[in-house]
């Protein structure tokens, strides 16, 4: 019998990193920290299905993660190309220093 | 001729047309024979018929002529059409004689005026409107001669139109007949669906058969008739606009004011006498709103100093007389006082009007002073009006008239001793009025300088002519103690009931002749007492003690109506429409625009374009969602 990880510390794991994921996007200003951000917390709710799925014994947790994982992928390759062209325009990659389009 | 009955109110009407269309660039000449000649055309026409009517087989019928049809709703339908009885026939002599003479006597008196073509224009106007009013043969069209002739009333009233003044008094005339005419539009309503139709006659058969002496339904009816023949012959309480009317120019007040339009009341009354007798308390009313009126006028023109203000609140008292006859069922009385009266009356006005004009348009009587020696035709005109208007005996068309009327209302089933003394105390006090403003206006030193009497014959033919007719214009009727002459009876007793025969003890009737004319001459003596200006007593010293006595405030006011009713219904209407102007109900509205506005810029404000921020909106609301769903 191998050790189980209980399903409590498991989810307590998946908010803590959800936490630190919201903490970086609020207090980051460099939009590749707050992308970063981003993908931590992404990575939080796969935790928290993949947890969930074992909890319960189905494979539906980790088939989540698995579309989780291709929706960060694609979310990735979006936001870096708009990252690029932001710094090509702006020469600075600060968050609030874009702020002049009011959107 | 009768059936060219249409041209008469057709003429002023096509005069009234062909000036308004010339806006005003006719020739003086032009304009003077447009107006003057279709009136006079009229008034010829009407004495052709007239002749031709008393010349008739049958003085008794009643002629109609039809102009087509007007409206025609269902079973309802009302026509172009006129009829001729003796009592219009009457009303048509008068109106369009005594109309021709005033509009003669306005080419002097207006010759002056930039808008003499304006003038003329609404005087044929009046003249159409006032014809149609007196030959309509259904009460509709009665209706629209109605309000025709309150529009030409407020048109001339506020002719002069750049004194604010003129245009505040032709606006409270318009208002205050308003409420009457409104009532009278209700009446109308109401004969017209409960009757079903408006033809005079018919209707008042029907009206006879259908309904009880008494019932509720015929009260209603002739007490709304008699609200509108209270507003247009300004008696109580509808009155306070006539005094004010004579802001407009002196022919106007002769014409409209004083001979026709305001005697309109009588005539609809008279016209409707089988309602009025149907419903006795009306009738009763119709007595005691003319004694009321009759005395508190007669009262209010003691105070007064201006000459047209006298003669107005004099015409409203007379006014009261007839209306005193037509509630006591002397209907011919009524109608014979108002033939008199419209002589006399505009003989006086016209009359005050050349004193006016001499004295460039002063009209306060204690300004003027000893013109007997320096205007005697005028002056003689004025005597013989004054004495006609205070029925000086035997001489004066007016004691005729008003003798009449006395005895009516001592003797007559529906009169009564109080009736009678109301009549005898105004008709004293008619004679101190007026011969008031005789003894100060013509005697005494002169106060002011007239310009040389004018020596127009367009003046002095309508002086002469009404002179001529207030005094002998009484003789077609007297009393059986003078020879008992009855033509003006019999002649309107074809279109009205024969007034109730007289069932008195011989002397008596003597001994009312006696009283009536003891009231005349009493207050002509009593004036010469009182107000005829001596050396060791001047104008002035008379104007002081006027202003000293205590009831001076009181009559000068007119026991205060006009402000009675600027306190009850002007001043609040005016507030009313003051707190209205700000438009409190659109308050609401601008509410709800600022609250969107509001939360418009509140929800604006948000959008900073920092992406932080939204994030951390995000989360919260989130937070709150999802706390929420967990909790609730």
């Amino acid at each position: 019998m191998t050790a189980v990880v209980p399903f409590e510390h498991g989810l307590l794991l998946a908010v803590l990193l959800f936490a630190v994921g919201v903490a970086g996007v609020l207090a980051r200003r460099n939009l590749i920290f707050m992308l970063m951000s981003i993908e931590i917390m992404l990575n939080a709710a796969g935790l928290a299905f993949v947890v969930a799925g074992a909890r319960w014994g189905q494979a539906d947790g980790q088939i989540m993660f698995i579309l989780v994982l291709t929706l960060a992928a694609a979310e990735v390759a979006v936001a870096l190309a708009l990252i690029l062209k932001l710094y090509q325009h702006f020469h600075t990659l600060d968050a609030d220093a874009v702020s002049e389009m009011g959107g | 001729m009768i059936e060219w009955l249409w041209l008469v109110p057709l003429l002023p009407l096509a005069g009234s047309v062909v000036l308004m269309a010339s806006r005003g660039e006719a020739p003086h000449s032009t304009v003077s024979a447009i107006g003057v000649g279709s009136v006079g055309l009229a008034a010829m026409l009407a004495i052709a018929i007239a002749a031709e009517f008393l010349g008739g087989v049958d003085a008794a019928a009643s002629y109609t002529v039809g102009l087509g049809g007007w409206i025609a709703v269902g079973e309802l339908s009302f026509g172009y059409s006129l009829s001729l009885d003796a009592l219009s026939l009457v009303m048509m002599l008068v109106v369009t004689v005594v109309g021709f003479l005033i509009h003669l006597y306005s080419i002097v008196y207006m010759g002056e005026d930039e808008g003499y073509a304006r003038f003329f224009a609404y005087m044929n106007l009046f003249m159409a409107a006032m014809l149609v009013l007196v030959l309509a043969d259904n009460l509709l069209l009665l209706y629209l001669g109605w309000e025709g002739v309150g529009l030409c009333s407020y048109l001339l009233i506020g002719f002069w139109y750049r004194d604010p003044a003129n245009g505040y008094a032709a606006r409270k005339a318009f208002v205050v007949t308003r409420a009457g005419d409104t009532a009278m539009l209700i009446g109308l309503i109401l004969l017209a669906t409960e009757l079903g139709t408006l033809h005079v006659d018919t209707a008042l058969a029907r009206a006879a058969e259908q309904w009880p002496p008494g019932s509720g339904i015929a009260v209603a009816a002739a007490a709304l008739l008699l609200a509108g023949a209270v507003g247009k012959s300004a008696q109580l309480p509808l009155h306070t606009w006539l005094p004010d009317a004579m802001a407009g120019p002196t022919p106007v007040s002769a014409l409209i004011h004083a001979a026709t339009m305001v005697t309109a009341g009588m005539y609809l009354v008279a016209r409707t006498h089988a309602l009025f007798v149907l419903a006795p308390p009306v009738q009763l009313a119709v007595a005691v709103i003319g004694a009321a009126s009759l005395l508190l006028a007669a009262l209010a023109a003691l105070g007064q100093s201006d000459i047209k203000r006298i003669l107005a609140y004099s015409t409203m008292s007379q006014i009261g007389y007839m209306f005193l006859a037509l509630g006591v069922g002397a209907w011919s009385a009524a109608v014979f006082h108002f033939m008199t009266h419209a002589f006399f009356k505009a003989l006086l006005f016209l009359a005050a009007g050349a004193l006016i004009l001499a004295l460039h348009h002063e009209q306060n009587i204690f300004r003027m002073g000893g013109l007997r020696r320096r205007m005697p035709g005028v002056f003689w005109a004025f005597l013989i009006g004054a004495g006609a208007l205070a029925a000086v005996p035997l001489v004066t068309a007016g004691f005729y008239s008003k003798e009449q009327i006395l005895t009516a209302a001592w003797s007559a089933e529906r009169g009564g001793t109080w009736l009678w003394l109301a009549g005898l105390v105004a008709a004293f006090l008619t004679s101190v009025y007026i011969f008031r403003a005789v003894f100060i206006v013509f005697f005494g030193p002169p106060a002011a300088r007239p310009h040389a009497e004018p020596r127009r014959l367009a003046l002095f033919i309508p002086l002469a002519a009404l002179s001529v007719l207030s005094v002998i214009g009484g003789f077609v009727e007297t009393p059986p103690l003078l020879g008992r002459i009855t033509w003006f009876s019999d002649l309107v007793g074809s279109a009205l009931p024969a007034a109730p025969p007289h069932e008195l003890a011989p002397g008596v009737e003597a001994r009312l002749a006696l009283a009536a004319a003891a009231a005349a001459l009493g207050g002509i003596a009593v004036a010469w007492w009182l107000f005829l200006p001596r050396p060791e007593r001047t104008r002035e010293r008379i104007a002081e003690r006027e202003r000293g006595s205590p009831v001076y405030p009181a009559l000068a006011s007119a026991f205060g109506f006009d402000r009675l009713y600027d306190a009850v219904f002007v001043r609040p209407f005016l507030g009313l429409a003051r707190a209205l102007r700000g438009e409190p109900v659109d308050r609401l509205y601008d509410g709800l625009v600022w609250l969107l506005r509001a939360s418009w810029q509140g929800a604006g404000a948000t959008q900073t374009g920092r992406l932080r921020w939204y994030a951390a909106g995000m989360l919260a609301g989130g937070v709150i969602v999802i706390g929420i769903a967990v909790l609730a």
